[in-house]
């Protein structure tokens, strides 16, 4: 059976598609197939391969095999040599890598070539320059030589999300391989296709068979198998927080595997009266809630706005909310795509429709954008209040809650009415405001004056329930890492 | 008439090669205002070719040249954009491997195997290394009071002077330039005028990865004059040495005496190992071989002096003269067999074979070696003295070539206390198969490092530098970045209560 498929996109590109699953160096046939929709027209671009119980099975002794068989005690320089290499195909085949993911997320173009693309081959760099950087202490102790190793773990099982495929793909492997673990990645089954074809060039970049398994298949079947799988040592998950509290419950029940998680958010974006370009914070704000159209976990979804400028935002905020076009992603006017898929799309609708409900004002949008894909109009809503479902859940769409502020004790108040605490941002010109404000934030991480700024060598991760561990940067390697310590009696 | 830049040299099997002899300075070549120095092949004795020498004004050139680099350019360099930068070179070195073994082998003496597959292929290795530390280089925030925000920056210097040695031209270079330019230098080198042949085709390859003019400025003379011009510099931020301890001790004068820069010397090393009775007497003896033969002594890491327990003294004496006639086949650079080329210069070569004449007046027995090798290059046989006590003066002055001086020992600590009765304190090591011995031994020899039954093994991520007289500052390793970085701590009180 043929398991790469020929597909042309809209803007003309065409594509080779793999659609079987990434074992051991191979592709595979699975137990099932799944249907992957574009989420532009609604029509289905092909299926793939899905895993079940006999698959994740394989992938993960493959991992296994990979790690006991030499990866764990592998050359650090080859594993920076193969990383850097792999990030070099990247780059050779981003148009490639960015039409695909395009296609199966419906992100406008410009955004996967100048951001998610690159940002996978950035990740790789930076974690390729970890692996021979990797240090333990001596540690003074009496009549001993006392040190730690820092070991890895084994094979390591990721759940990835669909909103960001390639660049949620290389947050999990990119720190897992630079301290030789190996993976299994379950890639969400509404965007498989960019990590399948991201398995042509592990191949190409001469990793060892087994190191890097790529599988799709269902949460609540491949996902959940692989978090309860006896011989995967680790489980690194990004998505809703219901979806979390069953990774770690599944850990619970089986091998108590290590877990992390990278969960939901309701973020808080404070814009104080003091901002001094009440521009750049309109355009920061906009960013924060409408970029990928608002399907980041980080998303500055509440927007508390000091009432001296509160008029004066929400009409620069309306504008420039409305201006830029929703729609074709090949488009390079296009700033805004569709909600990856139908349900999301009825789920991101039936929140607007509570909102409404509720009682608040819907200021712009609220509709359906054109009558084919999943096209949602940049939504404000306002005269708000704390406890409506629109200021408390995670929509995950272009939708944002904004409110007004007298003072910076109420707007913290206000800004912990959540369970989340993924981020937060600061919106000010005052030195002392930006420290005391970004101190008391219980968020993972504050922007000050900017938003959804994120880097490779900066960490990233949740407060409360928006998760545990850190992604990116050194201590990402830290979820990587088990401690050895070594105590050699020389009696002295 | 200007010495042109490039000029077209002879190798001993016929083939040319064609190599730039003037400065390097704000990403060009240009003609220095030093004397033009005759640069020697030690294998044949005779001149390859002569380079351009900077003399105050050029000095001044680079020194400038990287300064205006840093403020206007370099320090505003993204770190993962430099850690890119610092890759191309690799793979630069990497496509012209060949090419630049050739120059180190030509103007060095060295086996062009070893400087393929030791010299080129380990600074690649270190340039890839530091490339990875150049977005990780990390101040902290600390708590002190609830109203101060407190934290530290790990900042460049801005200009770096390195004075580099002949001994490993081109890694040499490798271990400045690297941890420098991954922390946000620009730098200013000079190379020894013995080899400065390496240096400037790797100038080329800066170039053509894409580095902004100034970052890397390569310039050579005479330590006496350009050294001293780059040591007492007022721009420059820190100087970086390799090489003796006498010109160590002057540079560190020249700081004193300009604007207090910082300072990292790599000096002279006497080191020992120590064979203990319960060793795997073949492999220490085939390990301290190389610990004193490779790159024909001319290492300031050399293990020099062997010290050996006396009930095991003769077997190992004939094990390490077994190995050192395996393992030495003398020749020319170019011989795919060779493994010891001649010594640097006819200078060295002369002070060498003098150390030898001292050793037999002192008393020491010549057990193998002990002569000039051919009667054209400076070669010297591998040599071994017995019967040695460490207050010879072979057995405490540094000799840099392929002459060890051996002497016995009864217990580990006077052992110990042999290794340590040293001004210098670079290396060592100890050949033991006894855990508590080998933690004893490395714990109480005061060395920058201590090799474990085996010798002269680096890697590009554990630091090397010595204690005591062979110098202060670490190379290779994450500790490296200290060199090339200054650290700042930043104080935001908060509170407008005093």
């Amino acid at each position: 059976m043929s398991l790469t498929t020929e597909f042309t996109t809209a803007d003309g590109y065409k594509l080779t598609l793999n659609t079987g699953l990434f074992i051991n160096n191979e592709f595979v046939e699975g137990s099932s197939t799944i249907e992957t929709i574009n989420p532009s027209t609604g029509q289905v671009i092909t299926a793939v391969q899905a895993a079940e119980a006999k698959e994740v099975d394989a992938a993960v002794e493959a991992a296994h095999k990979a790690y006991y068989g030499g990866w764990k005690n592998s050359c650090p320089r080859e594993r920076a040599r193969l990383m850097h290499k792999l990030a070099d195909l990247v780059e050779r085949d981003i148009d490639e890598l960015a039409h695909i993911e395009t296609l199966d997320n419906g992100k406008p173009l410009k955004d996967a070539l100048s951001f998610d693309v690159p940002g996978l081959a950035g990740q790789l760099r930076y974690f390729a320059g970890c692996t021979d950087k990797v240090h333990g202490k001596v540690i003074e102790t009496q009549g001993k030589l006392s040190y730690t190793i820092h070991e890895p773990i084994g094979v390591c099982g990721g759940i990835i999300p669909w909103n960001f495929p390639l660049a949620m793909l290389s947050w999990k492997i990119a720190p897992a391989l630079a301290m030789s673990n190996t993976v299994v990645i379950k890639t969400s089954e509404l965007t498989p296709l960019s990590a399948l074809k991201l398995g042509s060039l592990i191949v190409e970049a001469g990793f060892p068979p087994g190191v890097i398994n790529i599988i799709t298949g269902y949460g609540h079947v491949a996902g959940d198998l692989l978090a309860r799988h006896m011989k995967v040592s680790k489980i690194a998950f990004t998505g809703s927080t219901a979806v979390g509290r069953l990774i770690m419950k599944a850990a619970a029940e089986t091998n108590l595997k290590k877990v992390t998680l990278e969960l939901g958010g309701k973020s808080p974006n404070i814009v104080f009266d003091d901002v001094e370009n009440l521009d750049e914070a309109v355009f920061w704000s906009r960013l924060g809630i409408y970029m990928n159209a608002g399907q980041v976990c980080c998303a500055g979804s509440r927007i508390f706005v000091q009432e001296g400028i509160y008029d004066q935002f929400i009409e620069k905020f309306k504008a420039l909310a409305a201006s830029g076009t929703v729609g074709n992603p090949y488009d390079a006017n296009t700033i805004q795509g569709p909600q990856i898929s139908e349900r999301q799309f009825e789920r991101v609708m039936g929140y607007i429709e509570s909102g409404k409900e509720e009682g608040a004002t819907c200021l712009l949008g609220g509709n359906r954008v054109g009558d084919s894909g999943y096209f949602i109009e940049p939504t404000i809503f306002t005269d708000v209040t704390t406890k409506m479902k629109i200021m408390q859940e995670e929509i995950f769409g272009p939708v944002v809650a904004i409110t007004k502020f007298k003072d910076v004790d109420e707007v913290i108040a206000m800004a912990h009415d959540t369970d989340y605490g993924l981020a937060a941002a600061v919106f000010t010109s005052s030195l002392k405001r930006a420290i005391t404000v970004s101190n008391r934030l219980e968020a993972g991480t504050v922007w000050v004056n900017c938003y959804n700024q994120i880097s490779e060598n900066v960490p990233f991760g949740g407060y409360k329930q928006s998760g545990n561990g850190r992604e990116n940067s050194v201590y990402a390697l830290d979820n990587y890492t088990q401690i050895k310590a070594v105590k050699i009696n020389i009696g002295l | 008439m200007v010495q042109p830049d490039l000029q077209t040299v002879r190798l001993s099997n016929g083939k040319e090669i064609t190599v730039h002899t003037q400065l390097f300075i704000n990403n060009e070549f240009v003609p220095g205002h030093g004397p033009l120095i005759e640069t020697i092949n030690p294998a044949t004795e005779e001149v390859i070719c002569s380079v351009h020498s900077a003399d105050k004004q050029d000095v001044d050139a680079a020194v400038n040249a990287a300064a205006t680099c840093f403020k206007d350019t370099w320090r505003k360099v993204a770190p993962a954009e430099k850690a890119r930068l610092i890759h191309k070179l690799a793979d630069l070195m990497e496509r012209d491997r060949d090419e630049l073994a050739t120059l180190d082998a030509l103007d060095n003496g060295k086996a062009f195997t070893v400087a393929r597959d030791v010299d080129i292929t380990d600074s690649i290795a270190c340039y890839r290394y530091f490339a990875g530390w150049a977005d990780k280089i990390h101040g902290k925030t600390i708590d002190t009071t609830f109203d101060k925000l407190c934290y530290t920056r790990h900042e460049a210097l801005g200009v770096v002077g390195a004075v580099i040695p002949w001994n490993y031209p081109t890694m040499m270079a490798a271990w400045k330039f690297a941890p420098a330019l991954a922390a946000g230098n620009c730098i200013v080198m000079k190379t020894s005028e013995i080899t400065p042949l390496p240096a400037y085709k790797f100038a080329a390859l800066v170039k053509e990865a894409g580095f902004p003019a100034g970052v890397v400025n390569i310039i050579t003379g005479y330590g006496h004059t350009t050294g001293s011009f780059l040591g007492s510099h007022p721009l420059v931020s820190k100087m970086a040495f390799t090489g003796s301890t006498a010109t160590g001790r002057k540079i560190m004068e020249s700081s004193s005496s300009s604007n207090l820069k910082k300072l990292q010397l790599e000096l002279g090393g006497k080191s020992a190992q120590i064979v203990c009775a319960d060793a795997d007497l073949d492999k220490a003896a085939e390990w301290s071989c190389g610990g004193i033969f490779n790159n024909h002594g001319q290492s300031c890491n050399a293990g020099s002096r062997i010290l050996v327990h006396e009930s095991v003294h003769d077997q190992f004496l004939e094990l390490f003269i077994k190995h050192t006639k395996a393992m030495i086949k003398i020749g020319d650079p170019f011989d795919e067999d060779t493994f010891q080329g001649p010594q640097i210069s006819k200078g060295q070569f002369e002070k060498i074979l003098n150390y030898i004449e001292i050793g037999k007046k002192e008393g020491a027995i010549v057990s193998y070696g002990g002569k000039r090798w051919g009667n054209k290059g400076y070669y010297i046989e591998p040599t071994v003295f017995t019967n040695c006590h460490n207050q010879m003066r072979v057995m405490r002055e540094e000799i840099f070539g392929p002459v060890v001086v051996i002497a016995k020992f009864k217990t580990i600590e006077e052992a110990i206390d042999i290794a340590n009765d040293s001004d210098y304190g670079l290396a060592g090591g100890v050949y033991t198969t006894d855990l508590d011995t080998a933690i004893t031994v490395t714990n109480e020899v005061k060395t920058g490092t201590m090799w474990v039954n085996c010798f002269d093994v680096f890697d590009q991520s554990t630091p090397f530098g010595g204690y005591k007289q062979s110098g202060f500052g670490k190379e290779l390793g994450k500790y490296a970045l200290q060199e090339y970085t200054q650290v700042k701590v930043v104080k935001i009180l908060r509170s407008s209560k005093i």
